[in-house]
């Protein structure tokens, strides 16, 4: 039943959102906003150069230059394009928003409108409903649904990525607790003729007091977590020409154009941000550690340790193909960084195998046998390197024992579900009766849901099942 | 004997069939109906009780579109409860205990009385099908009636087998046979079938029980009813139940009997339901609980039988009849009848329509157990459903159905189709999206005009809801309209620890506060001359008081029903082919294909169907 809550949003029109544009840094970022409040949202949270010009009332296909103001907090300088129904992508009210490109000010401006009332637009929303207002041609369908699909299972695939750890473990256990609330609530509601204990009032309020507290500290996770506002930084340490800027692209994927140069005057550190599988990572290109008798070079070295040493992640990249002779050259600086920071996670990445045949592939396997092959030029092995570095996510590796919050579809969920359980919460408070506070306690499930995957009312009942003596 | 062709044929005449008989004779049907015994109509063959938490809404439902259980259970009643008074009101619900003979007789007379409608007692054992159409029944000594539409009501009796104890012995109920012919000729025709289980406790001699050692249960100060016609009257006199507790000498001495229980010896093998558990199940699940409630039962006002309502079982009659001797106000206990379980078969309902034909055969409607369903209140609003639909099917009208934010009818039809049942299907209110509209006091608002609409409602019960209407709407416009100074209002407040006002406001706004009650309001000078100026009687004030006390959740809830009726209205095309939608799971596409939703709602509650899956089929369906 459950699900229906989210082709309502579909059908109703409601006001959708997300990033248009690919995620990670860029010169600029397009957030876009379709649907029935789109122009009312952004109007209430949009602040114009002009004095005094209302964006609900400017005409269809007009661009105006101001800035994103949550409250009195100025948020970026934007341009914002508004695109009246029907004659929009989707072919309902669209506000594209035209922000600065990094990571944190996409995500913060996001997350103001999710917290005005729009909802994580779905893998595929925009088009499915430019489809379904009739923007779309007939014939297009098998694309679109082809395009629902793959979007879906990659978005699902992301999210089932970063759920492993600790927070998948602890949603679950949250869900479990709320719908041990609700059958709670419904053993008393539809067996209220039983001879079974019923749960008092105040075992509701800590009950409930507890899944606050834990909401609460994943949606502040999300808030204040570093992954996402910063970024991981990952050093790449390695000699000019071994190919670290080929592999950023390739990280990039294809299309995408390069990447934002941070501290650009001092050509020592360049800080690429690109965001994978949603996560934000943070390259900082350092000039490698060769022994060297060069001055200026040793002062680079030392550099380059000071790099290693604010990271998070290292990846040792070499060009395989002018070093396949002197690989043991490779093995000692691998040593080195391993002796240095034993605590580091440490990818060693050979890049240009594409060079190589296959005695010399068998040699360099042998000699240093945790090394990941890597093609930037053909693409080899990027996907490899991607998933390792999510794994480091994953596993854990980079926090501190911490459940964060790094998907801004999970913390959309979390924080309507928060909103449900604050009113149970008032509920409880003034002494409401279980049928209405179910209401809200079935929508919080319900977001609940759409993180650890469906939840019915046959769960429900058959916990009651399993944990009642039920029936005369 | 038989030579014309009847509109509509029910067989079975138990809740289910009664109602179906009724509704399609009442729409004007010509119509049979036929019954292995026409002494054993509309039996109670459990307990004698009609409604309770989600059931009592039902059968409300079932009176305000005109069918008759309502108006039985309340001419038949020995007393009545209007359980979960203390939660929200769409969580009231009405029961009553009821006379079971005189239960069945008033459902008899009723039925004598309606015009179109026959009877006739054999046993039916087959159906005459002609190119996947029903056009007749066969009965056991082999004479033919023509129909242009059947209803199958059989309850437990497709191929009965009770138990009690080691023995088993073919019986649709205790005392009456099994009926056999039917589910083989279905399965040939190419129907799933299943077996399913329940039981039923001992019925003992009241004159041998100590009550002197149980709780007395009575009945309501005020006792409501079920009918929204002012034909039936509430109870002024009531029978009380009463309550006494097994105990852990109980259970020692039913642990005895456990290896011949076909329970748990491997002979019964079907599943029976959770929420009726017999007491051999709940003392071997629930082995840290040391008693167990039962609830003595009258089963009449005049009769000494008492039913013994906890006591499921199908344990031998020796090990019952011992065990319950030693429960407190049972030592002298004298037995009618033994506890047993029956397994029958069962049609999994996914093979149904929203209407309750089938969609292998056109014209051939299922009704109440037969569809995998248990309890009375259910099966009689499966009965209904289904007389209409026949009726309607037969005069070329538009096939009548309730969605799942309209009725609990709706929400039991639609869960039974979309995802069949593995045990027999009881209702809860859990099970409904949106029970705050689907209450009890306004289930007259909600079917009576569709009622109408298909001609089974009477006008004078339309007439009725329509007062009622107009009376609470204007009722509660008062309350938006009306302002109160806080000199009259202020030691109201206070008297219920809400806080005071400080200016005149409109009085519908203190209304809605948590703790005001009518009662309260009352005291305001206005709000009590209005009640009597205008002759407000309580069904009028109480709905008033709903209305107003949880404007905030109805609305909301309406707002989600409304959303969800969008995709109601988006329909899939008969026998659709999900096979060539590639880009969905291959489960779903299996699932689709199977149970051939009628809209993408449906669709999205089959199990196994995605979320991804229906964003594809909403593609496909277009715009």
């Amino acid at each position: 039943m459950q699900s229906i809550y989210y082709f309502c949003g579909m059908i109703q029109n409601d006001t959708i959102i997300a990033l248009a544009t690919p995620s990670g840094a860029g010169a600029i970022a397009v957030i876009r906003l379709s649907g029935i409040d789109a122009v009312k949202l952004v109007s209430e949270n949009f602040q114009s150069v002009t004095d005094g010009k209302k964006l609900s009332s400017q005409k269809t296909h007009t661009i105006h230059l101001g800035h994103i103001v949550d409250g009195k907090k100025t948020m970026d300088e934007v341009l914002v394009s508004i695109f009246k129904n029907p004659h929009s992508y989707t072919g309902e009210d669209v506000i594209e928003i035209s922000c600065h490109g990094s990571p944190y000010i996409q995500q913060e401006i996001i997350q103001l409108f999710l917290r005005k009332g729009c909802r994580m637009a779905n893998a595929g929303e925009f088009t499915l409903r430019a489809f379904l207002n009739g923007k779309l041609d007939l014939s297009q369908a098998e694309a679109v649904a082809d395009l629902i699909a793959s979007d879906n299972e990659a978005s699902h695939q992301i999210a089932m990525q970063q759920m492993r750890g600790g927070f998948s473990s602890e949603i679950a256990k949250l869900r479990e607790e709320l719908l041990n609330f609700a059958s709670l609530i419904e053993l008393e509601l539809d067996f209220a003729e039983e001879d079974v204990e019923f749960a008092d009032r105040t075992q509701f309020s800590d009950l409930i007091d507890r899944i606050i507290f834990v909401l609460k500290r994943l949606i502040d996770s999300f808030a204040v977590g570093n992954v996402i506002k910063n970024g991981i930084p990952v050093a790449i340490v390695g000699e000019p020409n071994v190919g670290k800027s080929t592999l950023l692209n390739a990280l990039l994927n294809e299309e995408r154009a390069i990447v934002s140069e941070i501290a650009g005057t001092t050509r020592d550190t360049i800080e690429d941000e690109i965001s994978i599988g949603g996560i934000g990572f943070r390259f900082i290109d350092t000039a490698g550690i060769r022994e060297t008798q060069d001055v200026v070079e040793t002062i680079g070295i030392k550099k380059t340790f000071e790099k290693i040493e604010q990271s998070q992640v290292v990846i040792y990249l070499f060009d395989v193909s002018n070093s396949i002779e002197k690989l043991d050259q490779v093995s000692v600086e691998i040593w080195k960084i391993k002796n240095k920071y034993p605590q580091k996670p440490l990818l060693i990445i050979a890049n240009k195998i594409d060079k190589l045949d296959d005695n010399q592939l068998a040699s360099l396997q042998e000699t240093i046998p945790e090394v990941k092959l890597l093609s930037a030029k053909t693409g080899f092995g990027v996907e490899q390197l991607t998933n390792s570095l999510l794994n480091l996510i994953n596993t854990g590796a980079l926090r501190n024992n911490e459940t964060i919050v790094t998907n801004t579809r999970h913390y959309d969920a979390l924080l309507k579900a928060f909103e449900e359980i604050q009113k149970v919460k008032h509920g409880l408070d003034s002494g409401l009766s279980g049928d209405l506070m179910a209401i809200d306690v079935r929508e919080a499930l319900y977001y609940f849901g759409l993180i650890t995957g469906e939840v019915t009312n046959d769960d429900l009942l058959g916990n009651i099942f399993a944990n009642f003596c039920i029936g005369k | 004997m038989f030579n014309e062709v009847y509109d509509v044929i029910v067989v079975g005449a138990g809740h289910a069939g009664s109602e179906a008989a009724a509704a399609a004779a009442n729409m004007g049907s010509k119509t049979l109906l036929i019954t292995m015994n026409l002494q054993n109509i509309a039996q109670m063959s459990c307990n004698p009780a009609m409604g309770g938490i989600a059931k009592g809404q039902i059968v409300r439902e079932i009176d305000a579109l005109g069918g008759y259980s309502g108006i039985v259970s309340d001419t038949s009643a020995i007393q009545f409860k209007m359980l979960n008074k203390s939660k929200g009101p769409a969580m009231w619900s009405p029961r009553v205990q009821s006379d079971r003979m005189r239960f069945a007789e008033d459902w008899r007379m009723l039925l004598e009385n309606t015009p179109n409608l026959d009877f006739y007692q054999e046993m039916v054992s087959g159906l005459i099908i002609e190119n996947h159409k029903v056009v007749g029944v066969k009965t056991s000594l082999g004479i033919t009636v023509k129909a242009k539409t059947v209803v199958l009501t059989n309850g437990t009796f497709l191929n009965g087998l009770i138990h009690i104890g080691d023995k088993n012995f073919g019986g649709g109920r205790a005392g009456e046979r099994a009926a056999t012919g039917i589910t083989e000729q279905l399965v040939d025709l190419g129907f799933d079938s299943g077996r399913m289980k329940t039981g039923t406790p001992p019925r003992v001699d009241g004159r041998s029980l100590d009550y002197s050692k149980m709780v007395e249960q009575p009945g309501d100060d005020v006792p409501q009813k079920f009918s929204f016609l002012d034909i039936t009257k509430p109870l002024i006199e009531q029978r009380s139940c009463h309550m006494t507790y097994t105990s852990p000498e109980v259970h020692d001495l039913l642990r005895e009997g456990f290896e011949r229980s076909p329970m748990f010896n491997g002979r019964i093998k079907s599943l029976g339901p959770r929420y009726c558990p017999s007491i051999e199940d709940k003392i071997n699940r629930f082995a840290d609980k040391d008693r167990h409630q039962l609830f003595v039962e009258p089963e009449g006002w005049n009769t000494v039988e008492v039913y013994v309502n906890g006591f499921s079982t199908s344990l031998p009659e020796d090990v019952q009849f011992k065990a319950l001797r030693s429960v407190a106000g049972f030592e002298n206990v004298k037995f009618f009848r033994p506890g047993y379980a029956i397994e029958y078969d069962y049609f999994p309902p996914t093979q149904l329509q929203h209407t309750l034909e089938t969609k292998l055969i056109d014209g051939l409607y299922f009704a109440g157990q037969i569809n995998g369903t248990t309890g009375y209140e259910e099966a009689a609003s499966q009965g209904l459903m289904a007389g209409i639909n026949a009726s309607l099917k037969v005069q070329e009208k538009e096939a009548f159905t309730l969605s799942r934010s309209e009725a609990y009818i709706g929400v039991l039809i639609d869960d039974l189709i979309t995802k069949g049942t593995e045990e027999p299907y009881r209702m809860f209110t859990s099970r409904a999206e949106y029970r705050t509209l689907l209450r009890q006091d306004n289930a007259d608002f909600r079917l009576t005009p569709k009622g109408y609409k298909i001609g089974l409602a009477s006008e004078k019960r339309l007439k009725r809801m329509e007062e009622k209407q107009k009376a609470s709407d204007n009722f509660v416009q008062f309350f938006r309209d009306t302002s109160v100074k806080p000199e009259e209002i202020n030691p109201i407040l206070d008297a219920n620890d809400s806080s005071l006002m400080k200016q005149s406001d409109k009085m519908f706004k203190i209304f809605a506060r948590p703790n005001i009650t009518i009662d309260d309001m009352r005291k305001v000078e206005s709000v009590n001359d209005y009640i009597v100026d205008n002759n407000l009687d309580d069904e009028v004030i109480e709905q008033a008081e709903i209305q107003v006390k949880y404007s905030g959740y109805i609305e909301k809830e309406k707002n989600n029903a409304d959303k969800l009726s969008r995709l109601e209205n988006i329909k899939i095309p008969k026998d659709f082919d999900y096979s060539k939608l590639k880009s969905m799971s291959m489960e779903a596409r299996e699932k689709l294909n199977k149970i051939q939703p009628v809209t993408i709602s449906q669709a999205s509650r089959i199990s196994g169907v995605s979320p991804s899956d229906v964003s594809v089929l909403l593609v496909y369906m277009g715009r």
